[in-house]
């Protein structure tokens, strides 16, 4: 994933973050610290919600400016909705991901967020797209994002395994975003994890005094 | 010329026009060692707490233009519509048009629909607009208020970033005003101890801050309707007037006086078809 951005060349609120997505065995988990940040010294919210949903089985999680992340989901919610309207069936998760991604490349000069995309459909199944701060798109079995993640790129690349059950896949990002969050002074807060299946999804919030401790606290 | 006179009706929206103009002015101005008057900033505390039964807002009373106290009596918390209101901080000018801006338009919805407007559109209409302008317009709101789903708070940064919350305090007071509610504020709180909540916010914020002061003034909407108490509380720092400062009818002597009869030369009377 691409260095993030210093959080003072941030205009506003940003979500100087820790956010990931990983594939497990029939579904996909999709996660995020809570906190918001003005300038990297002042936490403008601790709870906010970065998992935003822009169809019924893809959510995105949102890194950089928060003004801009919102402003490019609402677009991308509306765009959705009316390409799942016109085809009369549920968006593909790579379509929500191209959507985003041509609203961050049309608009790089002016924009200033990232996105994780993750969801399920009929087509090819649970799958994980990231769309970059400039506008790439790739396509990975699991990927982390924000400041936070480049404190826990050795841990997910040892501790990652194919075709995990769900329990595994929640203890794995659980562990990975609280590492993040203890080392991170821009990631903190609450654990937000969607579940996201066949059948649908499921919002999960771990609070900040069930996170999992480790040998420093 | 007759092109002088054709009517040029002005484009939606704010006007940029002057901006250049006035980065270049700044410029001489400051070689010349005097300063462009710097635009009346409501250095400010404003508080909002979502109760039981509605939404109570709070604000503080005082307008600064740099170290001066500008207005002593500044009303921060302005109508968006019957059931909606709107706290505002940062430059003054931007903060009162914004939220003209967004009461004409709800307004014009209401009359054609026949309903008060839902908080969450007023919020992302304030929200859209702010974004089309990347900062430049410098409000920070808090907008809140009551419609069929209950009582509703949302943040509005200047830069088009929306939060909805529970409670929140914002302008230069924040911090201050923000200890008092984390320590006081539980869930579904009684309408009298949310007052009393949002009062001990501000008041912390006038006495904490360079940039607030003055009266506090809150606003309790509720589904019955709206309690806009101005102020709520007044100042203890409020100066006594020792003189009368009004003056007898013949104080000032009139010297000289002309009358010149305005003559009707021609009166013509359209009547309108008003049916």
């Amino acid at each position: 994933m691409e260095r993030h951005t210093t959080d003072s060349r941030v205009k506003g609120v940003s979500t100087g973050t820790t956010i990931l997505a990983v594939k497990f065995r029939g579904g996909v988990l999709i996660g995020s610290d809570s906190r918001a940040s003005i300038g990297g010294s002042y936490v403008a919210s601790r709870v906010i919600n970065k998992l935003i949903q822009v169809h019924d089985r893809i959510f995105c999680c949102i890194a950089g400016s928060l003004a801009d992340a919102q402003a490019v989901t609402r677009a991308a919610k509306f765009q959705l909705s009316f390409h799942s309207v016109q085809m009369d069936s549920p968006p593909l998760v790579k379509a929500a991901a191209s959507v985003l991604r041509e609203l961050c490349y049309s608009n790089k000069e002016e924009l200033q967020a990232g996105f994780i995309t993750a969801g399920w459909d009929k087509k090819k199944g649970p799958q994980v797209y990231t769309v970059s701060l400039g506008g790439m798109l790739l396509s990975l079995p699991f990927t982390i994002g924000g400041s936070g993640s480049t404190y826990i790129y050795g841990y997910v690349d040892a501790k990652y395994k194919a075709d995990m059950s769900r329990e595994e896949c929640l203890q794995f990002a659980t562990n990975a975003l609280a590492l993040a969050m203890g080392r991170d002074n821009v990631s903190g807060g609450i654990i937000h994890l969607v579940v996201i299946t066949e059948e649908g999804a499921e919002h999960i919030v771990i609070p900040g005094d069930k996170l999992p401790k480790f040998h420093d606290q | 010329m007759a092109l002088s006179y054709i009517l040029e009706t002005p484009c939606p929206g704010f006007n940029f026009e002057n901006s250049t103009r006035n980065t270049v002015l700044d410029g001489l101005l400051s070689g010349g060692k005097s300063k462009t008057p710097s635009p009346l900033k409501t250095g400010t505390t404003i508080a909002g707490v979502v109760c039981e039964g509605g939404v109570v807002l709070g604000a503080d009373t005082r307008a600064t233009s740099s170290e001066v106290v500008a207005d002593k009596m500044c009303a921060k918390i302005h109508y968006i519509a019957p059931n909606i209101y709107c706290c505002g901080a940062g430059t003054a000018a931007d903060t009162e048009k914004t939220t003209e801006l967004l009461a004409s338009n709800l307004s014009i919805f209401s009359l054609n629909s026949g309903r008060n407007p839902r908080v969450v559109m007023a919020a992302q209409i304030v929200q859209d607009m702010l974004f089309r302008y990347h900062g430049q317009i410098g409000a920070n709101l808090i907008l809140g208020g009551v419609d069929c789903a209950g009582g509703h708070l949302y943040t509005i940064g200047p830069y088009g970033d929306m939060d909805k919350v529970p409670y929140l305090a914002m302008g230069s007071g924040d911090l201050a005003a923000m200890a008092i509610l984390e320590d006081g504020f539980k869930p579904n709180m009684e309408l009298e101890s949310a007052k009393k909540l949002v009062r001990d916010a501000i008041h912390s914020g006038i006495m904490s801050d360079l940039g607030s002061g003055n009266n506090v003034d809150i606003c309790v909407i509720t589904r019955q309707g709206v309690d806009y108490i101005r102020p709520y509380e007044e100042s203890v720092y409020k100066d006594k007037r020792y003189r009368r400062y009004k003056y007898k009818a013949g104080t000032s002597a009139v010297l000289t006086e002309r009358v010149i009869p305005l003559e009707v030369v021609e009166e013509t009377v359209q009547s309108m078809d008003t049916a």
